[in-house]
């Protein structure tokens, strides 16, 4: 409660009664984590967001199987349904995790094999059940996997198999390490050069600004796929799958810090005329403690909720190099990877559940745009 | 009470949804509007008189909601409409709202839409509640743009709103309020972002429109000198309850709440018994959400009775005005009588102190801001902010730089301040007894003069970090600079010993700026201004945004921490009341120029300079006086500092300029008794300021009409 200033006329006659006024103790920070919150798809996204890094993160544990397990027997089987539910000839009815196995017949005029689900063939399922072998991370043997047929001679193939019998949901839990990561690491290149070059521009201003303004024009007014195309011709074929990975996110760097620059120089430059910035000069602070000290984390929730929104377009962009088969190649999986096995009609007609990874892609973009919108809302001053 | 009011509140509440909580906003209002009068409601920040505006015309955001009561409007078919009955997109609604009851925003600028001419805003606006044609309103439209003063209204229906001055900007809002000849005219604060003298013409316009038209105003204000001008009734409220209404000259005359007392007693005056501290009303407007139980006013009223007053609420008492208090004003008058004496502190006007030297040598100093145009920016044109400025900053005096918006105080300030570069003159700083050339510094050389003179600035929301805490706001000072204090403990001893001066709990610095208000932020800023131990502080508008009786507390806190700390102040502002109960000496500006410089006394009631008359004629305080002469209308605007006049800038406006005038800039001169008048005909004009008294009381204090002295025969002015 301030102090109170004497007041010459009117003496309080009484000592100050009723509740003090209260100050509060959040930060700005906390201040924005709670606007945050209340925008409930935002938090949802959020969700979903971490719930799918984890999933990269821990994929050889989820995953059923390994991902280049080729099943020769089971080409193109469909998906199997997760079931609970079971009712015994004797009409008992048992919960327990399983799935149906297949009774293959071949139509000997088309050529067509067809799997039908065979109540009689129950596969059990199990959690934490020993399976094929693997190291997490590369470096820790395991071979546990959250989910998994009990008996290690059976499969289960949640999404299907593709032409060589691979199990499908595997891939697809494996690819979502690279295709995420691929994302974190080309923004947080974009991050850093945007960051650097943006903001020199706007806190420098003068020339210094000008000549980086058409510099950026310039990257931007170049078509973005033939440069990527071009680019990725470049990388020799003989290059090991790593080193291709990261010189793809080279590439898709090189054209993204452009928006990044640009909105972190509107930032500086409208930071740079607040009072408080102005006041910080006054107490004798110089640029790189005025940058960093003041000026940094009043954009920082900004940036954080533009590289949020920014991620998705990493990821929809290796999805679509890879997919049109300049990006990663085969051994290294990606959803772009994966869906390269959709390319043509006849696969998608005979087995549709090869486009999984596309709808895996759809999720992780609308999650990472929801959860970025949030952010954003939350971080301006001016949206209701 | 009039019998028949044209609108007729009765019980009014209204409360909204904050952070999942339910606040009231309004709590049982009740006030009625006469017919052809003008009722002036009248409050602080968080006192509801937005939120009453809103209610009125239902164009409350979402998330408000009417809890309760009537508001009866006698519309023009002679049926009574309880605009609070219907949804707020009701028909019954909208053919009053914009037609029989329009409004008038307070920032014109965002009112009106910048995509569409004027015209077609009227003209839209009379379309939509009347059958006429195209052509027939484009008439209607014109005739309202003439009645409100609109120069050139022909060109002006098909001008943009930012092609307009401040002023024009909002004479085109009225118009479009009166289009459609409103019975009940609402003006939420229409001439707060005004300056002083466009105000005064805003002020008449309004008056006499309501005269022509016969039609209501409810006028909302914090302004108490508004009130004065405009009111007819009065309607005082706090904390989303009306603590007093009644007749604008009972109000003024014999206020019976205290915490209308309070108010006429914290405003700044300037009048010279004001000259010592203001009696403030102590601590702040408590937030809507921690509303105190019993009377609003009880957490800061002098009269406060504990067991009484919070625990129930207040009953209206009648009387030739209704205050809302649990004390009659016999009552309240007593206890006042039976108190201990207040501690007096310096009642006497300060004497007038030795000369001191100048610690602020300021000789010719211009800043022009260079716009570059064509090809290669050969071509240019200068907006001359600031020309050939010169004065003394005395040690240990407060000197007044008025003006209105746009006249060059703030760049002044700026430059002075080492932001800006010079574009000519010199500025000297005496330090170490010398007197020390600071106009041309390296970034470093000025980082040391900036631990002398200490800026603070005018909105106390923007001028703090968001993301620092108080304790590091007001030690950002120590930590870097030639100052700085390395040792932490000494550091946060330091600290919350300026904290405490300002009088801030030092227990809240570790708490952020958006959890104070307005005046506790100023403190912060004043604060980490003090925290160096300056010997100039340049303080830019400091009190401009924020409320009357915060206002008084700021402007008391400066003048105790100017007595302790033997500081010297350069304070700027527009609010010439203000500037008369803070400065010693007063220097008034006119685009870019000094046009006077003088002691307070000397300025404000016997001017030189023809603007400075101007100013104070325009000049609203809050006392009741009916009977005043008819006030000097200045008309025009200021120049534009891209394009000034040759000679006197103010020549086009004055009412003596001479031919010598309208060719020569004239020179700042002494002009006897130590004051500087920058004016040709400083010697033959007689100007006239306000008028002194001799006692308290009621007597009129306005500005008489300037005289040419040549010109009168006259001898009675």
């Amino acid at each position: 409660m301030t102090a109170d200033i004497q007041n010459a006329a009117l003496p309080p006659l009484t000592a100050p009664i009723g509740p003090r006024p209260v100050v509060e103790r959040t930060s700005y920070g906390m201040l924005i984590w709670r606007r945050f919150l209340r925008h409930r798809l935002g938090v949802l996204g959020g969700i979903i967001t971490v719930a799918i890094y984890v999933v990269a993160l821990f994929c050889e544990i989820l995953a059923p199987t390994d991902p280049e397990a080729i099943s020769p027997r089971a080409l193109y089987t469909p998906p199997q349904m997760l079931r609970l539910v079971s009712t015994a000839e004797d009409g008992s009815i048992r919960v327990h995790p399983h799935v149906l196995g297949y009774t293959s017949s071949v139509d000997y005029n088309s050529g067509q094999r067809s799997y039908e689900p065979d109540p009689d063939k129950v596969i059990e399922l199990g959690f934490f059940v020993e399976g094929t072998p693997y190291k997490l991370w590369g470096l820790i043997p395991w071979d546990r996997h959250f989910i998994g047929t009990v008996d290690p001679r059976e499969q289960v193939f949640f999404f299907g198999t593709d032409r060589l019998g691979r199990d499908v949901f595997s891939r697809t839990i494996y690819a979502s390490r690279v295709s995420m990561t691929i994302g974190l690491i080309g923004v947080t290149l974009s991050l850093v050069l945007g960051i650097i070059i943006g903001g020199a521009s706007g806190y420098f201003g003068g020339w210094v600004d000008v000549a980086i303004q058409r510099v950026i024009e310039f990257l931007q007014s170049l078509p973005s796929i033939p440069l990527w195309i071009g680019l990725a011709a470049a990388i020799p074929a003989s290059m090991s799958p790593i080193h291709t990975y990261f010189l793809i996110t080279v590439i898709l760097s090189i054209l993204g810090w452009t928006g990044l620059a640009r909105i972190v120089r509107g930032k500086f430059m409208a930071l740079k005329n607040e009072e408080y910035v102005i006041a910080a000069r006054l107490d004798g602070c110089r640029p790189p403690r005025i940058i960093l000290r003041h000026m940094v984390p009043n954009f920082l929730s900004h940036i954080i909720a533009v590289v949020t929104l920014a991620i998705p377009g990493m990821i929809i962009a290796e999805t679509s190099l890879s997919f049109l088969g300049i990006g990663l190649r085969q051994p290294v999986v990606s959803w772009g990877v994966l869906l390269q096995e959709a390319q043509n009609l006849r696969s998608i007609a005979a087995a549709p559940w090869l486009f999984a990874p596309g709808g895996a892609v759809v999720i992780a973009v609308l999650a990472l745009n929801f959860f970025g919108d949030g952010l954003r809302d939350a971080g301006d001053p001016y949206a209701k | 009470m009039q019998n028949n009011p044209l609108l007729s509140i009765k019980g009014l509440s209204v409360s909204f949804e904050e952070n999942g909580k339910r606040v009231q906003a309004l709590n049982t209002v009740s006030f009625d509007i006469p017919e052809g009068k003008t009722v002036c409601l009248v409050g602080e920040s968080g006192c509801g008189k937005s939120v009453t505006a809103r209610s009125i015309l239902r164009i409350l955001d979402s998330n408000a909601d009417i809890d309760a009561g009537s508001m009866v409007f006698r519309s023009s078919g002679g049926t009574d409409v309880d605009l609070a009955a219907f949804k707020a997109t009701a028909p019954e609604l909208r053919r009053v709202r914009g037609n029989e009851i329009t409004m008038v925003f307070q920032e014109p600028m965002t009112a009106l839409s910048s995509f569409h001419t004027i015209g077609n805003q009227i003209i839209e606006a009379v379309r939509q509640h009347s059958t006429m044609s195209e052509a027939e309103a484009r008439a209607r439209t014109l005739d309202v743009l003439n009645a409100v003063g609109m120069p050139d209204a022909e060109a002006r229906l098909d001008a943009y709103s930012f092609e307009l001055s401040g002023g024009q900007r909002q004479r085109a809002m009225i118009a479009m309020a009166l289009a459609t000849n409103p019975r009940l005219l609402v003006a939420d604060e229409p001439t707060t972002a005004l300056d002083v003298t466009t105000q005064a013409v805003t002020l008449e316009l309004m008056r006499d429109l309501q005269a022509r038209f016969g039609m209501s105003i409810l006028f909302i204000t914090h302004d108490l000198g508004v009130v004065a001008e405009m009111a007819d009734e009065v309607v005082v409220m706090y904390l989303g309850e009306v603590v007093e209404r009644g007749p604008a000259e009972r109000i003024f005359k014999a206020p019976k709440h205290p915490y209308t007392r309070a108010l006429l007693e914290a405003a700044p005056h300037y009048d010279r018994r004001r000259e010592g501290r203001l009696p403030v009303i102590p601590g702040t407007v408590p937030p809507l959400a921690q509303r105190p139980k019993g009377c609003v006013f009880v957490t800061r009223c002098a009269y406060a009775i504990a067991g009484r007053c919070d625990e129930a609420r207040p009953p209206l008492l009648p009387g030739d005005t209704q205050s809302q208090c649990f004390f009659t004003a016999a009552e309240l008058d007593a206890r006042a009588k039976t108190a201990p004496a207040a501690p007096v502190l310096d009642r006497a006007p300060e004497p007038r102190a030795a000369p001191k030297g100048a610690v602020l040598k300021v000789e010719g100093v211009s800043k022009h801001f260079v716009k570059k145009a064509g090809w290669f920016g050969r071509a240019s044109r200068a907006v001359r902010a600031v020309s050939d400025v010169s004065f003394e900053l005395r040690e240990g005096e407060t000197l007044g730089l008025v003006g209105e918006s746009g006249c060059g105080k703030s760049t002044l300030g700026y430059t002075l301040a080492g932001l800006h570069e010079t574009t000519g003159g010199r500025i000297r700083l005496r330090r170490d007894g010398r007197l020390d050339d600071i106009t041309h510094l390296t970034e470093d050389e000025r980082r040391k003069v900036w631990q002398d003179m200490r800026m603070v600035f005018q909105d106390p929301f923007a001028s703090l970090n968001p993301r620092m805490s108080v304790f590091d706001i007001v030690a950002e000072p120590l930590r870097v600079g030639p100052r700085r204090i390395s040792d932490s403990a000494r550091l946060t001893a330091r600290v919350h010993d300026v904290l405490d001066k300002v009088g801030l709990d030092p227990v809240l610095a570790d708490r952020y700026p958006h959890a104070f208000s307005g005046g506790q932020r100023q403190r912060i800023g004043i604060a980490r201004a003090l925290a160096p131990n300056p010997k100039i502080i340049v303080a830019d508008e400091p009190v401009s945004a924020l409320d009357v009786s915060v206002q008084a507390q700021i402007l008391n806190l400066f003048r105790d921490l100017q007595r302790e700390f033997s500081l010297t102040y350069l304070f700027v502002s527009h609010d010439l009341n203000v500037v008369s109960n803070i400065a010693g000496r007063v220097a008034v500006m006119y685009a870019g120029r000094i046009v006077e410089i003088a002691d307070t006394a000397q300025i404000y009631y016997a001017p030189r300079h023809p603007y400075s008359a101007a100013l104070l004629s325009a000049v609203l305080t809050p006392e009741y006086q009916p009977g005043r002469p008819p006030r000097q209308r200045l008309r025009g605007q200021p120049p534009n500092p891209a394009n000034l006049p040759p000679g006197c800038a103010f020549a086009p406006r004055c009412p003596f300029a001479t031919d010598l005038c309208r060719t020569t800039v004239p020179p700042l001169e002494a002009d006897g008794e130590g004051r500087l008048t920058a004016c040709h005909r400083k010697a033959e004009i007689e100007l006239s300021g306000l008028r002194e008294t001799a006692e308290v009381g009621d007597a009129p204090r306005r500005a008489l009409p300037v005289r040419d002295r040549e010109a009168a025969h006259d001898p009675v002015s």
